[in-house]
């Protein structure tokens, strides 16, 4: 095993741990905010992805689909709080499961039936398509290493919003004592507005910002989703820092899993087997981190505790 | 208004005179719809257990209902095979008996619920929900790892697992069979829902604190209630892989255990026959609906949201304006 | 003098800055009502939170019937005898009364984990929950649901519930509250005789019962108790005349 691919991986792991940040953070600030579980989140990922890929298909320019994904998903975001979220905000659980879990079969048919089924692909922008040397002779690829100065650029700006901003003010406001904001005459129905249509063009980058490495297609939220839902458990509901965090953690567990475990075993058993063992392993790592952290901390990481 | 318990006798006779009706007019597949139906519904008993009667949302009950059905289909793959599923510390032989393979299905997936129910009870709400399905989830990849038994491509069973004194080949005595087991885990479902158990499963849901009071401790009694809802939801598992003749990770996926929760709120949260007026409802929905839109989904996804925004209580609640009598 | 049935001792707990018991000391006799008040924000709420185990005390511990139960949570404490009561209801609103009853008859049997046989039809549990809310008077209401009951009904229910636990001590949480003269008195007939079973821990704003049946009376304020005694002692106390009327009436 060589230091440069070990390199490689690790920045394969905060390339996904950034781009989990982006959809976790989003979710995370509704939980927190709102008291809402919004199983739906995946499916602005995908909106987000599509309409960068069909703008950046229909004009050529990458930068244009980024921007489209992240309006489209921020327009999807609003339509769907305001005719659909905001219903749900005082009721139980159960309901907003049920309501949100609708939600993804009318997008995921919807796209189904505007774009077919067969994938769309989004291409590279040509800058960032050939890899970058570092000094000693390292090369990693432009583009994921675009995604992850990306990742960390908007993560310091939503550390800078909560923490410096009015707006952040109100959000910290509002996940202490969602009455006393309403009392103290804030307009607490734009601020969920905001909330959401904000946590939506973050899922809508994140979708944009993936399409390119994978093909775009109807469900690719869903596994995104799941991943986003295990960093706020590890993380702790409405921590932003927590979210972060575990994004990372998560992001290097499963690359590193996949990468190692493997070869761990390797050193104990004949290869086939290795490779079996440890990619059945490898799959299951970042829940058994989930289950670790459940035991010790049942809030999360970053959680308030109980 | 209709009273509750004679829409359950309503209820259970149709399902019972539709595939009677198929079998006269030599329509078999309506044999197999009702099947699917009573299969379906059989899962949602279990579910419901958990959900209706104790309030706990579970996002990751396909789990259970993949344990029932690789439980199925690993045993069916060997004995079709002839080749042992362990030879060490002791030889174990796959099988094709039903019984032996519902037995091996309960079991197993008692097992797993026991496993992610011990872990994700310390939590509740939101929590309790993202937890069921990560580790609903963690199965998924486990079994789509699973190169021994198919990886994503699942398992075959060539012949349907065999029932003594039955023909399982013929579609009827199959129905026949899952209807029972639908009758029996009903009867089980009403019988705990009444006991002392139910009772204080029941308070917990709506009052943790009186429960605890009373000297109960909540967290045992949703941990045994979420293995009977597992094991039930495991049998059917089972039932659907014999159904199918097929096994694959799409029966552990997290959008079924969506549907399972969508079944019972369908038919109306904690009734006792919601799940199997659910499970008629969405199979109805899902052939002619299917029929007439490859995109069926959004009107299901659709009305579905109706249901939730302006008609709470299902469709059994609807009908009986909320009386349980 | 005989050995207190609920004892505690030196209880303290902080809320961050703010000290909400400190070094509580209080006993519960046989036979006796032992009624706490205080202001409002004194600290009676998290003073019944620390003797019924659903808070922990930073310091100090709690004894019932002789033995330390400062480790045993709400349902460790329940299991040993000490039955309580909510100011807050904590029915089971979607249940009938019975069944709420039934509830506690439940938890006394220790038999929670029988699965196939109906609660309803057990007679030993059905009779238990029954002889409870025939003593309160709710027996008429056994059917009704829970949620239809008048606030009043659902104090009285909280009671019920504890008596069907057969406790050793009572811990009840101003179980007058939303009874209404007629009913107010009524309950404090009960309670007054009920005090021969297992002696009674009362917490209650309502000054006329309290001071007509409590065989003493600790005053609470600012997580102290500054004065324990007869209902004459405690009129008579100047430092309680302060903490309810002010400086002045000193």
């Amino acid at each position: 095993m060589s230091l440069s691919l070990l390199l490689e991986q690790i920045l394969n792991g905060l390339q996904l741990g950034v781009m989990l940040f982006l959809m976790s953070a989003g979710l995370t600030l509704v939980f927190g905010v709102m008291g809402l579980i919004n199983l739906a989140h995946g499916s602005l990922y995908m909106i987000g992805a599509f309409a960068a890929a069909a703008v950046a298909g229909a004009t050529g320019s990458f930068l244009l689909g980024l921007g489209a994904a992240l309006a489209a998903a921020a327009v999807a975001g609003v339509l769907v709080e305001t005719l659909v979220i905001r219903r749900l905000y005082a009721r139980d659980h159960l309901d907003q499961v049920l309501a949100t879990f609708a939600l993804i079969l009318i997008f995921s048919e919807g796209t189904r039936w505007l774009f077919g089924s067969f994938p769309l692909y989004l291409d590279i922008p040509a800058p960032l398509k050939g890899p970058v040397t570092f000094p000693g002779g390292f090369a990693y690829p432009g583009y994921r290493l675009a995604i992850i100065t990306i990742g960390l650029a908007v993560a310091l700006a939503l550390f800078w919003l909560i923490a410096r901003t009015r707006v952040g003010v109100r959000i910290r406001a509002g996940q202490a004592d969602r009455e006393m904001v309403a009392a103290l005459g804030v307009n607490i129905a734009r601020l969920y507005t905001m909330v959401f249509a904000l946590g939506a063009a973050l899922a809508g980058l994140a979708g944009a910002l993936v399409g390119a490495l994978q093909s775009v297609q109807v469900g690719m939220g869903e596994p995104v989703l799941i991943l986003a839902f295990v960093i706020i458990v590890i993380g702790g509901i409405g921590s932003i820092r927590g979210a972060f965090v575990a994004s990372i953690l998560v992001g290097l567990t499963d690359t590193l899993g996949r990468f190692l475990l493997p070869l761990a075993f390797g050193m104990v058993m004949e290869p086939s087997a290795a490779n079996i063992v440890g990619t059945a392993l490898a799959s299951m790592a970042i829940y058994i981190l989930m289950a670790a952290v459940l035991v010790v901390r049942p809030t999360g990481l970053f959680g308030a505790a109980t | 208004m209709i009273r509750e318990r004679h829409l359950n006798a309503l209820v259970l006779g149709a399902l019972l005179a539709l595939p009677l009706w198929g079998f006269w007019a030599e329509a078999p597949f309506m044999i197999t719809l009702a099947t699917r139906a009573a299969i379906l519904a059989l899962a949602a008993v279990g579910l419901n257990l958990a959900l209706g009667l104790g309030g706990l949302v579970s996002l990751g009950h396909a789990a259970f209902f993949g344990v029932g059905g690789y439980a199925a289909g690993i045993l069916a793959l060997h004995a079709q095979s002839f080749t042992p599923m362990m030879t060490w510390p002791i030889t174990i032989q796959g099988t094709t008996s039903m019984p032996l393979i519902w037995l091996v299905a309960v079991v197993a997936s008692a097992l797993a619920a026991l496993g992610i129910g011990a872990l994700s009870l310390r939590t509740s709400g939101v929590y309790f929900i993202m937890i069921t399905l990560a580790f609903g989830q963690m199965l998924y990849y486990f079994a789509v790892a699973l190169p021994a038994y198919g990886g994503e491509d699942g398992v075959s069973i060539y012949v349907r697992n065999a029932f003594p004194g039955l023909n399982t080949l013929r579609p009827l005595p199959f129905f026949a069979i899952c209807y029972v087991l639908l009758g029996l885990a009903l009867l089980l479902s009403w019988r705990i829902s009444v006991s002392p158990f139910g009772l204080a499963l029941s308070a917990a849901r709506q009052s943790e604190a009186r429960v605890r009071t009373v000297g109960i401790e909540p967290y045992r009694l949703r941990l045994v209630a979420f293995v009977i809802s597992g094991a039930i939801t495991g049998l059917a598992g089972a039932l659907f892989a014999d159904l199918n003749r097929f096994v694959s990770p799409a029966m552990l996926s997290w959008h079924l255990s969506g549907e399972f929760i969508v079944l019972v709120v369908l038919g109306g949260v904690g009734r006792l026959l919601g799940p199997v007026v659910g499970a008629g409802l969405f199979v109805f929905l899902e052939h002619w609906l299917g029929g007439v839109s490859d995109h069926w989904m959004i009107f299901l996804g659709a009305a579905l949201l109706l249901v939730v925004l302006f008609a709470r209580g299902g469709l059994i609640g609807g009908l009986t304006a909320g009386s349980r009598s | 003098m005989t050995a207190p049935v609920v004892e505690l001792r030196g209880l303290s707990r902080r809320f961050g800055a703010v000290e909400a018991a400190r070094a509580v000391t209080l006993d519960l006799r046989p036979g006796e009502i032992h009624a706490l008040i205080g202001p409002n924000g004194a600290g009676k709420s998290t003073l019944i939170g620390l003797t019924a185990g659903s808070l922990r005390p930073d310091a100090g511990s709690v004894l019932l019937g002789g033995e330390d139960v400062t480790r045993l949570d709400a349902v460790g404490r329940a299991r040993k005898g000490l039955g309580r009561t909510f100011q807050v209801s904590s029915l089971a609103m979607e249940l009938t009364v019975l069944e709420n009853a039934l509830l506690g008859a439940v938890g006394r049997s220790g038999q929670v984990m029988r699965l196939f046989r109906s609660a309803l039809c057990d007679r030993d549990l059905a009779l238990l929950a029954r002889a409870a809310l025939e003593r309160v008077g709710l027996v008429e209401e056994a059917d009704r649901r829970t949620a239809d009951l008048s606030h009043g009904q659902r104090r009285l229910l909280e009671v019920a519930v504890a008596l069907t636990l057969e406790p050793r001590a009572f811990l009840m949480d101003e179980p007058m509250a939303g009874l209404g003269a007629e009913g107010s008195r009524r309950l404090t007939g009960f309670l007054d005789r009920l005090r021969e079973e297992a002696p009674i821990l009362l917490v209650e704003h309502d000054m006329d019962a309290v001071f007509a049946i409590a065989d003493r009376i600790s005053v609470l304020c600012y997580g102290e108790i500054i004065a324990t005694g007869t209902a004459e002692d405690i009129r008579r106390d100047p430092r309680v005349r302060i903490a309810y009327l002010g400086d002045d009436a000193a």
